[in-house]
Parts: structure tokens; sequence; C-alpha cells
């Protein structure tokens, strides 16, 4: 993976520093809070319902073992003993002490990690495919890309004040687990007629309060062009984006309201001249960033598949492991293991010190020393050789981290919501709670099969619940708690926003609701193969409207 | 025609914890909702409010919030978030001032 140079070392420590002295500042009253508040948000610190909040950057989301021992020391050192995971890859700490942030800070640059544009209307941390490096449907590794995007966006001094926040996803595979129609940008890698690989650019997605399915600006950008076509597209928005209204700031409105056709003209237009200024990336430069996410030398030797198909048939929770949480590698001895931060009644994305310093253990000892973190809000082993599924489960188990429950209904996405978020108009970590525990019985889940449920605190969306199979928003209804349902989400290649289902339910009503939901689910499929997403782009809404609302029927 | 004023507390969050504090009614600061200060006079909140505000060194975002007088004569928030500044993290029973009060 990645190691800094010594520019990013420099940089970011000198970052630490200053804002040491900007801390300083502003406990002896040199700095007021207005002044203080964008200089606190540049690095990361919101002020929360309870507390600061710190969003620490997990670029692209890979991390190794050391970086995750000392995500689980600060925790424990200046936290409250765990952190969560987020949507964009990030962990937050949510009771961090404002005296004490610049010391963690300092701690984070000791592990080459920082927590930089995790806030303000600048280009965010650059998500990725959490299979990058390993998915068997890859064309290539899209993360050398994300660190070129990291690099370029990284105090890039024309666009630290944008119109309003900015975010880029990347994959290299087909399959989008990185939810690229969602974002400002979104980078999928395809091949061109004569099999090379280049992009296709999506722009203007977006969820919040007006969700959009991104448009393609270019089906195919040779990877050469990446950069001067990225700074064209920031450049017509820092220029053309809307600033007289925040609802209305993001770039998916101005490509709603310039229309694809002329707003790709316009990125044309200063794409060439761009092209024709811009000093690219020297060839030298990209070839040394690729070098550093080479695949690890796997070890070749033959994986004793009898041994595991025993192990499988005589343990029926570890064979329930096989089936959801372990995927496909491209090295047939290898595999991915997802490890679900979704335990039975749990947080959606919490880990404790001690589960951190388990699975940094687990990389070390058996996947190559790398880590990813998933927009999933789950943790990934990259690379496990199958030899090792058996040991690997059983150490997970020891820690309660091997709930098998990846891609089921209660591997579910939750936002903060008002148990932390200022600007939360509902809960949303308990709602996921007392879902989990409606469904715990994990072969119940099994049977009910693929199942997305996203969850919102507020109309921000940042539990993605307009992608969500359901999606769940929570709403302020006149001083009340209210739950939205919307239905038939997808947040992949055939991404789709989700249609509202009708009128709210009370924190009361919302899992009999839901659970209603699944029930005429279960009763309508056609087999148990056909998936909830499938049986609703079959059927459509009603059925599943005059089961949540029978009285009206 | 203005709405009729409801009883107000002053609160805001400590500038150093980050935790939700009120006003007490000798101008001080509580962790405590039940210690706070319960205005029933428009007037005097909007004062108390714009004493908060200049107090920079000890807190951040103070602002004014809708409270009753409970049965034992103690403000007790009105809307839920509110309630929620008053405990801390519904998940988390352990933790935040629900633990420490
Ligand atoms: S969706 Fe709203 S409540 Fe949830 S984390 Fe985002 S801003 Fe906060």
């Amino acid at each position: 993976m990645y190691e800094y140079n010594q520019f990013d070392h420099d940089f970011v420590r000198n970052r630490v520093r200053e804002f040491r002295a900007q801390v300083e500042r502003r406990l002896d009253g040199s700095l007021t809070e207005d002044e203080f508040k964008p200089l606190r948000l540049m690095n990361g610190l919101y002020l929360q319902l309870h507390a600061y909040m710190l969003r620490v950057a997990v670029p692209y989301g890979t991390l190794n073992s050391r970086q995750m021992n000392q995500l689980a020391y600060i925790s424990e050192k200046w936290d409250k003993g765990y952190g969560h995971f987020t949507t964009r890859q990030n962990i937050q700490y949510n009771w961090p002490k404002l005296k004490d942030v610049p010391d963690i800070l300092d701690a984070l640059a000791d592990v080459e990690m920082h927590a930089i544009q995790t806030s303000g209307n600048c280009v965010r941390n650059v998500t990725a495919d959490h299979f990058a490096g390993a998915a068997a449907d890859e064309i290539e590794d899209p993360r050398p890309t994300a660190e070129l995007l990291r690099q370029w966006s990284m105090d890039h001094p024309e666009f630290q004040f944008l119109p309003r926040k900015f975010k880029i996803a990347i994959t290299g595979a087909p399959n989008d687990r990185a939810v690229t129609k969602a974002h400002d940008i979104g980078l999928r890698m395809v091949r061109n007629e004569n099999d090379e690989p280049g992009y296709e650019v999506i722009v203007g997605g977006g969820l919040g309060r007006t969700p959009m399915v991104g448009k393609v600006a270019r089906d195919f950008l040779p990877k050469a062009d990446l950069l001067p076509y990225v700074e064209a597209i920031l450049q017509v928005y820092n220029l053309n984006g809307r600033r007289d209204n925040k609802f209305k700031a993001r770039i998916k409105i101005l490509v709603h309201e310039t229309g694809i056709e002329t707003l790709r003209e316009m990125i044309e237009e200063v794409f060439e001249t761009q092209k024709a200024l811009h000093i690219p990336p020297s060839e030298e430069m990209v070839k040394a960033i690729e070098a550093q996410f080479q695949p690890p030398e796997f070890d070749a030797g033959p994986v004793d598949e009898e041994k595991l198909a025993a192990a499988i048939e005589s343990d029926p929770l570890f064979k329930s492991f096989m089936e959801t949480n372990v995927h496909e590698h491209f090295d047939p001895n290898h595999a991915i293991v997802t490890i679900s931060l979704k335990p039975i009644g749990g947080t959606p994305g919490d880990a404790t010190a001690d589960q951190m310093r388990v699975m940094a253990n687990l990389a070390e000892a058996y996947a190559y020393d790398e880590l990813r973190v998933s927009h999933e809000q789950n943790i990934i082993l990259p690379h496990v050789r199958r030899d090792d599924l058996p040991e690997v489960f059983e150490r997970l188990r020891e820690a309660g981290l091997a709930t098998a429950n990846v891609g089921l209904i209660t591997d579910m996405i939750a936002c903060p919501g008002m148990d932390y978020c200022a600007l939360a108009t509902a809960r949303s970590i308990p709602v996921a709670q007392e879902i989990s525990n409606a469904f715990e019985d994990i072969k119940a889940q099994h049977d009910i099969g693929p199942l997305k449920i996203k969850i919102s605190g507020c109309i921000n969306a940042c539990g993605h619940h307009h992608v969500g199979h359901i999606g769940i928003l929570g709403l302020d209804k006149a001083g009340v708690e209210s739950y939205q349902i919307t239905l038939g989400g997808d947040g992949t290649e055939t991404a789709t926003i989700g249609e509202r289902a009708g009128p709210g339910f009370s924190y009361e009503e919302i899992v009999p609701a839901i659970q209603r939901i699944v029930e005429r689910y279960v009763e309508i499929r056609e087999g148990v193969d056909e998936t909830f997403l499938e049986t609703y782009r079959r059927v459509g809404a009603e059925p599943f409207k005059n089961a949540l609302y029978p009285e009206t029927v | 025609m203005a709405r009729a004023f409801t009883p107000k507390v002053v609160t805001a969050n400590d500038l150093l914890e980050g935790d939700v504090i009120y006003m007490t009614g000798d101008g001080n600061w509580t962790r405590d909702h039940a210690e706070a200060k319960l205005f029933e006079d428009e007037d005097e909140a909007k004062a108390a409010l714009a004493k908060a505000e200049t107090q920079s060194l000890k807190l951040v975002g103070a602002y004014l919030a809708d409270a009753v007088r409970g049965e034992d004569g103690k403000p007790e928030p009105v809307h839920f978030r509110e309630a929620f500044r008053t405990r801390g993290p519904s998940n988390y029973p352990e933790l935040g001032k629900q633990a420490e009060l």
C-alpha cells in the first residue's frame, strides 16, 4: 500500500503544528468561535450533540495492521474505547476533548493518517471499491488512481472553497460496490474497443434532499487524461455551481439545471485548455504510485479443498459464514473475508478497541497485513488463504465478530442519527438495533436472502436510505420522531432511487412495518432465489403498500 | 401575530469538553438539566442568552431551548432532541450524562 514520501510527512505534520497553535489561540481568546470553527472543520473536528467528533480519513478505505492498532490506541487513550466506521470509509471518534485533538492528530500522523478535508466545501476523502486489489471481477486496482486524486486534491489551492462539498468514488470492477452513481463524480473502469482500460465518468449523482442518479459525462476517458478532465469538471462546477442557495449548491443541481449535454460541452472545452496547459504527472510518478499497490506475493502452495469442505460441513455457523461473508478472490487459493460490524442488536459500524486489535492481528497473521473499510460499515480482510478460513472464522467468533449476515437484512447501514449528530431530525441507531433483534435468527435471515436496509437520521442521507432496497428516513414530525419508508432503491451499477411508500410511521410502528414488508415479500416471491429487489421490480410497490397500510386497502 | 413566549432554559456546549451545559440561577453553568434556571419571562431569557454569548472562553453555540416546570418544580425538556441532550446516546446507556448524573 501507499507509503508517505517526505512531502506527505511534512505536509501532515505542519498541518498538525498549525492546528495546535490554532487551538491554543482559541483557548486563550485570541480566536473567536466564528474564526475558529472553519479552521477546526478543515481538520475534521465537528461539535456534535453531546461532544466533539473527530472524523479521520481512511483514504480509499485501505489500512494496514499498524494503522488499525493505532486507531484502537487512540480510542482508548483519548476517547471512550470505540470508533464508528462510516459510509464514507472514515472512522469517527465521538468523545475527544478539544485540547487533546492536536495530540490525536500527531498520533495519526505517526501512522501516516490525518483528518484533513473530511469536512468543508472541498474535495473529500476519495472512496473506492472495498474489494479493490482483490476482487475476481476487477479490470484493474482503482487505488493508484484514487491515490493520484488524493494527491491532486489535497490542499488544491483552487478547490478549497467550492460551492459545496465534493465527493469522488471509484471502482475498477463492472459490479459497482462503490455507489459511483450517487457521487459528485463516479469513476468506473471500463475497456474500450482496443481492450485498453479507462474510465466511464459519471457526474452529478448524489443523495440528500434531492436524490439523483449520476449521468455519464464521458463513456471512455483514457487513464492519462484523468487529472485534466477531473480538473475541468471541478473548474466548471466551481464557476457555475449555485452559491446563492446551500440546498442547490451541489453539482447534481448544476447538471440538472444545465442539462448533461450542455455541461458536457462546457467540460470538454475547459478540458482542451487544461490538457494543453496541464503538466501531467510524470510517467515515473504514476509508476511509483502503482508500484505501491502491487498485490502481495501470494503463497502459491496448494489448498486442501477437501479439508476445507469438511470443516464447512461440520459446522453450520461456519457454513453460513462462508455463504455470506466470504467472496471470490482473483487468486484461486485466496478469498476475501468481510468482517461484519453488525452484530445482532449492535450499533452498525462500531468497533471496540479490542475488536480493532483482533482485526489488526488477523490482518497481520492471515491477510498480508491489509484491511479495508467498506462504505457498508464493515471491515474486509482482502487476501486470506482458503486454508486459513476456518482459523480466521474461529478467531473472529471468539471476538464476537463472526456474524454471518453480510448482505442480509441485519447488515444494515445506519448513520449516527440523533444519538450523536447535531443535524439529525430523529434517531437511526436504535431503529437498526430493533430491526436486528426482530430478525436475529441467522437461518431465517439466510432464507430471506439478500436485502439491504439503509437508515438515515435526516434528509442529508448519510445512511444512503434512497439506495436501500428498503430505505428508512427519520424525521421530526411536529415534535415526534417519524420514519418514512422508501422501496426499491439500489446503489449498484443498476442504481435506482427508492420510491416513497406513503405516510411515515412512529418510532413504535417502524419495526412492525418493516416486518410486514418482509413477510409480504416472502409470500409473493417466485421461489427462494428471487431476491427482494427482483420481486419488487417484478410486482412494483402496490403489494408492499397494501401490507404497510392495510386499513386503506 | 407573534407567538406567545414559552419558558426556556439557556443551553450550550462546553468549549473544552464539548458536552451539554445549562445556565443556572446564579449565572453559572451546570451539566444537569434539572439544575438549570427556567426563564419564564421573555426579556429575562433574552438577557441571559446575551450574557451567555459573551462567554466565548467557556462555551460554544448558546441558544434558548423550550422547557417546562415538572411536578418536582424542576425544568424538564419539551422536545425529544433536548431530552436526548440531557442524557447521551441511547445505544450506550453507560456513556454520556445518563451514566454520570
Ligand atoms: S443523515 Fe443526517 S443525522 Fe445522519 S449522520 Fe448525516 S447529517 Fe447526521
